[in-house]
């Protein structure tokens, strides 16, 4: 099973003919994902690698039945390519573009509401997810991930591959792994990945890797003490960084007592949620959720 | 971005917002010319990008233009929490029969715009927010819909605003708005929002930040940035194109990506050590990257030793190695430096450091004890 992707996606990559976009294609489907379609306006009827190009998502879904997009779009362009997407009525967006202006992933989320599209858009500005031996959308390394009980949510690209690396060296798998994005306003947060994690036969715990800035982990941590029974670990990144300071994530900034590290672990202590203090300490304390010792 | 408070107050001019008449100076006779040219009382305020510059001793009200003269050039080159002045904003003094409090900013866990009015304006509005919350008037807009100066006026009203100053305050939370969202603002506040003795409203102060992914299409803004960033450092780092953030310790610190770059400052400051600053070269960084980044670390005095931690994913750590071994030969690093790599082809990526004089690490944690041992010039 696992979350949001697996055996069942197909996808359309969104600026296949660029430079990222074909190189990751390449990447995904050396993983295993069934990249079925690209999409460049303008250059339909080309293929790239062997995929074929289409002008518009509309277009790739009819005649490859397209279900989820993974968006290589450049900055100024790409929340109007995720937006036609979802109204092509792919299901998952991955928009891994960084430094799309925050009122237009606004104007993006508002207006898939009012419209009724239903998908869901990942990011932006995130390395994209993966299922573990089913597919990887995005740009994360797929030789460190090993199929396994531990599923894992993330603000943070490199990060994660630290904790997936450690993880798997340590002989524990992971179900689905996904980083969320660093940006102020994303399309899917911390509470709805638990919420799928909760429901997913095939995770058994969860790794959260959370960072100053927001409020997301503190709305978290309220999730798991009302609504989950599986074990949550969480690691909080960021708790020497001086207020005032944007922390390379636009989302990374704590402002007045607003997002700030303590406030995060308070809430995650008194949510009965283990928060380790390094990175070295996530493994042994996923391995006392799964019982391992 | 931050944006200084004659910097925002002029922006607000173009929406119709109205602001005390002022200008900047840079000279302290300047500034007298300046209180000449306006008429006295003129207020003098230091322009730095840190709060509680009053308290400081950084804004002054002048009733000559002598007066004016000698404030600037006593405000002038003051230090407020680190930070030089290095201009004032000479403007009209206002006279206040109230003070209210206006702001617009985004609201992460809504995915919304929010407009905030009070009527505790001129004190600290978090102090506010957390004493009283039910004193500051709240409401939700999105960027599309727009704010009508009526549904501002109904926000002033549920703010209890003196029904003298509802109008004008509603047209001026309307033009704060239309602002916000024609400038990609980030946040766009008047605090305080002042209610004049003849019934102006008028923005006393201002604050203004501008979303930096949105620099792109306000190319007026990028042009201030590289005029105005506080630190010399800082600004060369935005020259390099890197992201960078300085700090206050003597460990210089290279990674990438983000999330990474900030638990290795935890990392070290868990070792007992201090980060000189924050810099993160990003994924897929080349040789040229690296020691671009290298060469701004050096630049830092402060900096006693160097802690680069880089995960390999699709970067090959072997190749951040070789670019790390070129750059470190062509620039000539004066300090101590450790490199931990991870991840893709790390062993051979250290074995090609073995080589050299520069100290490997195994772990994140390795890494900052061995990086802090050394800035406090311990053996490793």
């Amino acid at each position: 099973m696992g979350i949001f992707v697996g055996d069942e996606t197909r996808l359309v990559v969104q600026a296949i003919t660029g430079r990222e976009g074909r190189f990751h294609a390449g990447r995904m489907r050396e993983y295993g994902t069934r990249v079925v379609a690209g999409v460049t306006p303008g250059r339909g009827g080309a293929d790239v690698d062997g995929v074929p190009v289409f002008d518009q998502v509309a277009e790739a879904v009819r005649k490859t039945g397209a279900n989820a997009s993974c968006v290589f779009v450049p900055a100024a362009a790409a929340a109007d390519a995720a937006a036609e997407a979802l109204a092509a009525g792919i299901e998952i967006v991955v928009c891994i573009t960084e430094g799309i202006p925050t009122l237009d992933v606004m104007n993006l989320l508002d207006d898939a509401n009012a419209r009724g599209w239903k998908g869901r858009v990942i990011g932006p500005n995130c390395p994209g997810l993966v299922t573990c031996g089913k597919a990887l959308v995005g740009i994360m390394p797929g030789r460190i991930f090993t199929p396994g009980p531990v599923g894992l949510v993330s603000r943070s690209g490199t990060l994660t591959y630290e904790v997936v690396n450690l993880l798997t060296a340590r002989g524990i798998g992971q179900s689905t792994c996904v980083g969320v994005g660093g940006d102020p306003i994303i399309g899917t947060n911390f509470v709805r990945c638990l919420a799928e994690f909760e429901s997913d036969p095939d995770t058994r715990a969860v790794v959260l890797i959370g960072e100053i800035g927001g409020r997301d982990e503190e709305d978290a941590a309220a999730f798991i003490r009302d609504s989950m029974t599986k074990p949550v670990i969480a690691f909080v990144s960021g708790r020497t960084a001086p207020p005032g300071k944007r922390m390379g994530h636009a989302g990374a900034i704590v402002s007045g007592s607003m997002g700030t590290a303590e406030s995060k672990v308070e809430a995650f202590h008194e949510a009965g949620v283990p928060v380790a203090d390094s990175i070295a300490e996530i493994t042994d304390l996923v391995a006392q959720a799964l019982g391992w010792r | 971005m931050k944006l200084h408070e004659y910097q925002a107050k002029r922006i607000m001019r173009r929406y119709g917002v109205r602001t005390p008449r002022g200008e900047v100076a840079s000279a302290s006779d300047e500034a007298g010319e300046i209180a000449a040219r306006l008429g006295c009382p003129v207020a003098v305020k230091a322009q730095v990008h840190v709060g509680g510059r009053g308290k400081a001793g950084g804004i002054a009200v002048a009733a000559t233009p002598d007066e004016a003269d000698l404030a600037a050039s006593r405000i002038l080159g003051m230090d407020i929490k680190g930070l030089t002045v290095t201009r004032v904003l000479v403007e009209e003094a206002v006279k206040a029969a109230r003070e209210y409090y206006a702001g617009i900013t985004i609201d992460r866990a809504r995915r919304s715009i929010v407009v905030m009015a009070s009527r505790e304006g001129g004190v600290d509005i978090e102090e506010v927010a957390a004493r009283a919350p039910e004193k500051i008037a709240r409401v939700w807009v999105s960027p599309r819909a727009g704010f009508q100066p009526w549904e501002a006026r109904s926000l002033a009203l549920a703010a209890g605003f003196e029904r003298r100053a509802v109008g004008a305050a509603g047209a001026f939370i309307a033009s704060l708005f239309r602002l916000f969202v024609q400038e990609d603002a980030a946040l766009a506040e008047v605090n305080p929002l002042m209610l004049s003795e003849d019934g102006q409203v008028i923005a006393a102060d201002a604050k203004i930040t501008i979303d930096d992914n949105a620099l792109m299409r306000h190319p007026e803004y990028r042009a201030l940035s590289e005029e105005d960033s506080d630190d010399e450092l800082e600004r060369e780092a935005h020259r390099r194109g890197l992201t960078y953030v300085k700090l206050d310790g003597d460990v210089g610190v290279i990674g990438n990506g983000a999330g990474l770059v900030m638990a290795t400052l935890d990392a070290i400051s868990a070792e007992d050590g201090r980060a000189a600053n924050f810099l993160d070269i990003g994924g897929g960084a080349r040789a040229d990257v690296v020691r671009n980044a290298l060469e701004l670390i050096l630049m830092d005095n402060r900096v006693k030793a160097i802690l680069i931690n880089v995960f390999g994913g699709i970067t090959r750590c072997d190749e951040v190695a070789s670019g790390l071994l070129a750059a470190a030969g062509s620039v000539g690093v004066r300090v101590p430096m450790v490199v931990r790599l991870a991840g893709t082809r790390e062993e051979d990526g250290r074995a090609l450091l073995r080589k050299t004089q520069v100290a490997t690490a195994e772990g994140m944690a390795d890494a900052a004890r061995q990086a802090v041992a050394l800035a406090s010039g311990g053996v490793k």
